[in-house]
């Protein structure tokens, strides 16, 4: 058993990024996320691990030194919250091109615009369908709870160098202000700088002896070499699809009725699903855990066994319904229900919804 | 006397000059005139001399020298716009013992890129910045740049530079030069030989500044020449540079071992 701590999401976060083995970390405060920051720098990882934190100038300087050390194969890392994630989008669109892994975080807050300092999940779209420009995907991984912050750090380092590319782990002000029993996994060595050497070869950190120089670029300015390189991360992308959808299924197997739901919401969801069967209707519910690649499968082998409808439970305005119906495809019905803005949805309310929009719908 | 035949000049111990191994073989892209094919070549030079061709990062920028990775034979990062200097803070910080650099231009470094620029010199990073000032957006096709000099005309100051419509030439070398984190400050040009020898010796002491480990950014600025963007011949722009652009921009140190120079 590792070591067990009370600690907030954040706080979870940070220390996860140690213990995962980060040679870096490079960010700037915003509200709800401002713990990972003040954490590492009072836990002092460079003498831990020899690990880098440093708080840049802003969310663009902070994305921009992960390409730096992402593109000379170090394990690198940010966080923040919606506007700052806003202001890395450039960055991330750039890393996604130049296929350079790192890890970003984003504790979601409400918006759009400064928005509040509340949590929400209005930045579904931002995650899962660009965010920055040009034709490309980042998985997605969310956690819904203090233990999940922890856990998923090594996961999305994981999934950063196994695909070479950027990877978010997308939580809320929640999840990431609460605090909650989390059990530490043990401590991952960092990688000598001779092994990423070794392991990564196309890493920029010096020309090999008598080898070629490595190039780090999202530029084709040949319009067909860009078009076989956007060929290149699609292929890429359909790999992922077909390799890392995750999720969880609660009460599944007799529901007439599921929830789809991710991150705190899936938690508020689990409540609603034991009021429902409390009174006899059979809910059950279907936790996302990657955002993407999305579990359109099992949305699907639901959809075929019958299943009378899905409610999307989100805080937002209705976001990843939007998956849920191309997964349906018109063959039952598919609901949101969610509040916006911060606001913070009670099992009640949305029990209440399904029992209005599907049940007696 | 007898004539030397080809075969016989080009033995190596006739050899007097040739390309550095670290610039590729690929034809520049830049106009012929531009002074970025010496200021390249000057780099690559220094890093070739002082051995560091497997241990240097160059971080090249989004410009006229946006292709800087294709000529400079070491590993290398393409930045996005005016980044360069984060990028190269990353680096430097995960890879101590590594040498790196960001070449940028105007635009790169002291429009869009001011933030990073002035804050990797203000925490005083371990990088060598190599500064191209030619006062105009080369590369988009001849806009004006933060360090267009008053009076010039570029397509987006199509009647000349007008302080009261686009504000002042911005002096971003005096300006780092202020900042505690800077060690070594210079301002240079390549468009004589003697110039070029000038400035190679600055590189060449800013990186090895870096390599013995010394604290403090060092800033090189290269003031040079646009001829295609000035709508000039090579030979006039670079008289046309040292009549309006050296005054307004002196060449020398600026600041050496973390003390400014008294002028």
């Amino acid at each position: 058993m590792g070591e067990l701590k009370l600690m907030k999401g954040n706080e979870a976060l940070a220390e996860a990024a140690i213990r995962a083995g980060a040679d870096g970390y490079f960010g700037y405060p915003i509200t709800p996320q401002s713990e990972v920051i003040e954490y590492l720098m009072a836990e002092k990882p460079w003498e831990r691990t020899g690990m880098v934190v440093l708080q840049a100038e802003s969310e663009v300087a902070s994305i921009n030194m992960l390409y730096g050390g992402g593109g000379t194969g170090k394990k690198v890392m940010t966080s923040s919250s919606s506007p700052g994630i806003s202001l890395m989008q450039e960055g991330i669109s750039y890393l996604a091109g130049a296929e350079i892994p790192c890890v970003v975080a984003n504790v979601v807050r409400g918006g759009p615009g400064l928005g509040d300092i509340q949590p929400s999940q209005s930045d579904y779209f931002q995650a899962v369908k660009g965010g920055g420009h040009g034709d490309y995907r980042l998985p997605t991984l969310a956690p819904s709870s203090v233990q999940e912050m922890s856990d998923f750090v090594p996961v999305a380092f994981d999934l950063a160098f196994k695909y070479r590319t950027p990877v978010l782990i997308v939580s809320d002000g929640l999840i990431g202000q609460m605090m909650e029993k989390v059990e530490l996994f043990d401590p991952i060595p960092r990688w000598t700088d001779e092994e990423i050497v070794e392991m990564h070869p196309w890493a920029t950190n010096g020309k090999p002896k008598g080898g070629e120089r490595r190039i780090m670029t999202s530029l084709y300015l040949d319009p067909h070499v860009l078009e076989e390189h956007n060929y290149k991360l699609q292929r890429k992308y359909a790999e992922i699809t077909k390799n890392e959808v995750r999720y969880e299924l609660l009460d599944a197997e007799d529901a007439d009725y599921l929830f789809v739901a991710y991150g705190s919401s899936s938690r508020i969801a689990q409540k609603s699903v034991r009021l429902a069967r409390e009174k006899g209707i059979k809910v059950g519910l279907l936790r996302i855990i990657t955002l993407w690649p999305f579990a359109s499968e099992i949305i699907n082998e639901f959809t075929e066994k019958g299943i009378k409808g899905f409610l999307s439970v989100e805080m937002s305005a209705g976001q990843m319904v939007e998956d849920i119906r191309l997964a349906v495809n018109g063959r039952t019905k598919v609901e949101h229900f969610g509040r916006l803005g911060g606001v913070i949805h009670s099992p009640e309310e949305v029990l209440e919804a399904l029992e209005q929009k599907l049940i007696g719908g | 006397m007898a004539e030397l035949s080809v075969q016989e000049i080009i033995k190596p111990e006739n050899l007097v000059y040739q390309k550095t191994k670290l610039m590729t073989d690929k034809a520049l892209s830049y106009c012929p005139g531009c002074g970025h094919g010496t200021a390249h070549r000057i780099t690559m030079e220094v890093i070739e001399e002082l051995g560091k061709e497997n241990d240097t990062i160059g971080i090249a920028p989004v410009g006229c020298s946006v292709l800087a990775y294709e000529f400079m034979n070491v590993d290398m990062q393409e930045a996005s716009h005016g980044r360069a200097p984060a990028v190269a803070t990353a680096i430097k910080r995960l890879w101590p013992n590594k040498v790196v650099f960001s070449y940028q231009g105007d635009g790169d470094l002291a429009a869009i890129g001011t933030a990073e620029t002035i804050h990797a010199c203000n925490r005083g990073e371990k990088i060598v910045m190599i500064f191209i000032n030619n006062g105009i957006y080369g590369m988009t096709g001849g806009q004006m740049a933060p360090t267009t000099m008053i009076g010039m005309k570029t397509s987006t100051s199509p009647f000349g530079r007008d302080v009261a419509l686009h504000g002042h030439p911005l002096k971003i070398t005096e300006l780092v030069a202020q900042l505690p984190g800077t060690r070594f400050v210079t301002r240079h040009s390549v468009h004589t030989p003697s110039a070029a020898r000038k400035t190679k010796r600055a590189i060449k002491k800013a990186f090895e500044a870096q390599i013995a480990g010394e604290q403090g950014t060092a800033f090189i600025e290269i003031v040079s020449n646009c001829n295609s963007g000035w709508k000039m011949t090579p030979i006039d722009s670079n008289n046309w540079m040292a009549d309006n652009m050296f005054p307004y921009y002196p060449l020398g140190d600026i600041k050496v071992d973390g003390k400014l120079i008294e002028k």
